[in-house]
């Protein structure tokens, strides 16, 4: 490890993720874990998915786990630098592009572009799935449950927050 | 929330500017309740629903632009909305009010984690939470597979793309630059399917209940 905190990095990794986040948050997981764990091992990979984890428990999207991020790898510059960096580049791509948007009212080439992207991004869902279990599924427990929230969501209409309290609830009697 | 006066009822048409308080502290709302995914469904209810600040069509049409452009749904809808609302300041206000409980929240749990990570029940906890969120990103993304692929060929896009990642570690951008061109080009536009493309259009949501 370097002496000094990594700002630069830090600054440069989210932006990246955040003109990358084209599918949303579930599909620049494997990207977010590849650059913090695997690449800058700012995160081990029991650190990524407990950070994951803190990002359910919050509110808003989940992916403002990158301050719990930033701020692991660097203090409050580091939590800032993450959320500046992953929320900033692409809100203002979102202002600019949305006020230009209608000028490609009805532009076919759109729409071959939103119908082409579309099972690239859940292709890159499913990837994001992957790269959490990898990391947070561990034995017969932690599948089980995995399992039994995956079906009771596709069964049930119910909010996803209160199953993964329960998920909190069971690991606290059942996982060490 | 009481009405001061009974206003005329004209849909998604607010007459005269609405404050830049209203519009933070409604998104304030949004992202302090929003938990577990499935913002849209949150906004849908406030911004449609509660406020009418937007029709159900206006609704659609800014949700298709931010899950089109990068960023996070929430976000990106909070940007275009403040926006239509009162510009620049509005879009500013929305996002702020959209990410600051969470934020703080973040910041917070940060800080303890950083503290009591070690802490058998910390962990023990996040193992739990951990794995029921493998459960969700699953079923996630198995429904939105479910409402947008319908072909063969689409599968075959989503097992490239999971091979590439999963499998082999190719990097995001790289497999982006791979099939983002090949899978647009094979929806390039064509006179026969523009009606098989359109027939999605606005089906393309759940219901918000």
């Amino acid at each position: 490890m370097d002496s000094s905190p990594p700002y630069l990095s830090i600054l440069g990794v989210f932006a990246l993720l955040s003109v990358l986040a084209v599918g949303g948050g579930a599909a620049v997981l494997p990207e977010t874990k590849a650059l913090t764990v695997t690449h800058f091992h700012w995160l081990a990979d029991d650190e990524f998915r407990d950070i994951y984890g803190l990002g359910q428990l919050s509110p808003g999207p989940n992916m403002l786990m990158v301050i719990a991020i930033g701020y692991w790898v660097a203090g409050y510059p580091g939590a800032a630098l993450a959320f500046f960096g992953f929320f900033l580049p692409s809100s203002f791509i979102c202002f600019g592009a949305s006020r230009l948007w209608n000028r490609f009212e009805g532009s076919q080439w759109r729409l071959a572009i939103q119908r082409g992207m579309a099972p690239i991004v859940v292709g890159l869902m499913a990837a994001g799935t992957v790269s959490v279990a990898r990391v947070a599924i561990e034995g017969w427990i932690t599948a089980a449950l995995a399992l039994a929230v995956f079906g009771i969501l596709l069964a049930r209409k119910i909010n996803p927050a209160y199953l993964v309290a329960v998920g909190g609830v069971v690991g606290y009697f059942f996982l060490v | 929330m009481s009405e001061a006066a009974p206003a005329p009822t004209a849909p998604a048409a607010p007459a005269g500017p609405v404050p830049l308080r209203e519009i933070f502290l409604t998104f304030l709302l949004i992202g302090a309740t929003s938990f577990g995914g499935g913002v849209v469904a949150y906004l849908r209810n406030s911004l449609v629903r509660a406020k009418k600040w937007l029709d159900e069509d206006q609704f659609l049409e800014a949700l298709e632009i931010s899950q089109t452009l990068p960023g996070l749904n929430a976000t990106n809808m909070s940007v275009i909305v403040g926006d239509r609302l009162r510009g620049p300041w509005g879009s500013v206000a929305a996002f702020l009010g959209m990410t600051l409980p969470g934020a703080a929240m973040m910041t917070a749990l940060g800080v303890m984690y950083a503290l009591h990570k070690d802490h058998a029940v910390v962990s023990s906890v996040l193992v739990g939470v951990g794995a029921a969120a493998v459960g969700l990103l699953a079923s996630v993304t198995i429904q939105v597979g479910r409402k947008q692929l319908e072909h063969v060929l689409d599968l075959s896009i989503v097992a490239a793309t999971v091979l590439m990642i999963s499998v082999f570690h190719i990097s995001m951008p790289i497999v982006l630059l791979v099939l983002g061109p090949i899978a647009v080009f094979i929806y390039r536009p064509h006179p026969k399917r523009i009606h098989l493309r359109r027939r999605h259009h606005g089906h393309d949501i759940k219901p918000a209940d």
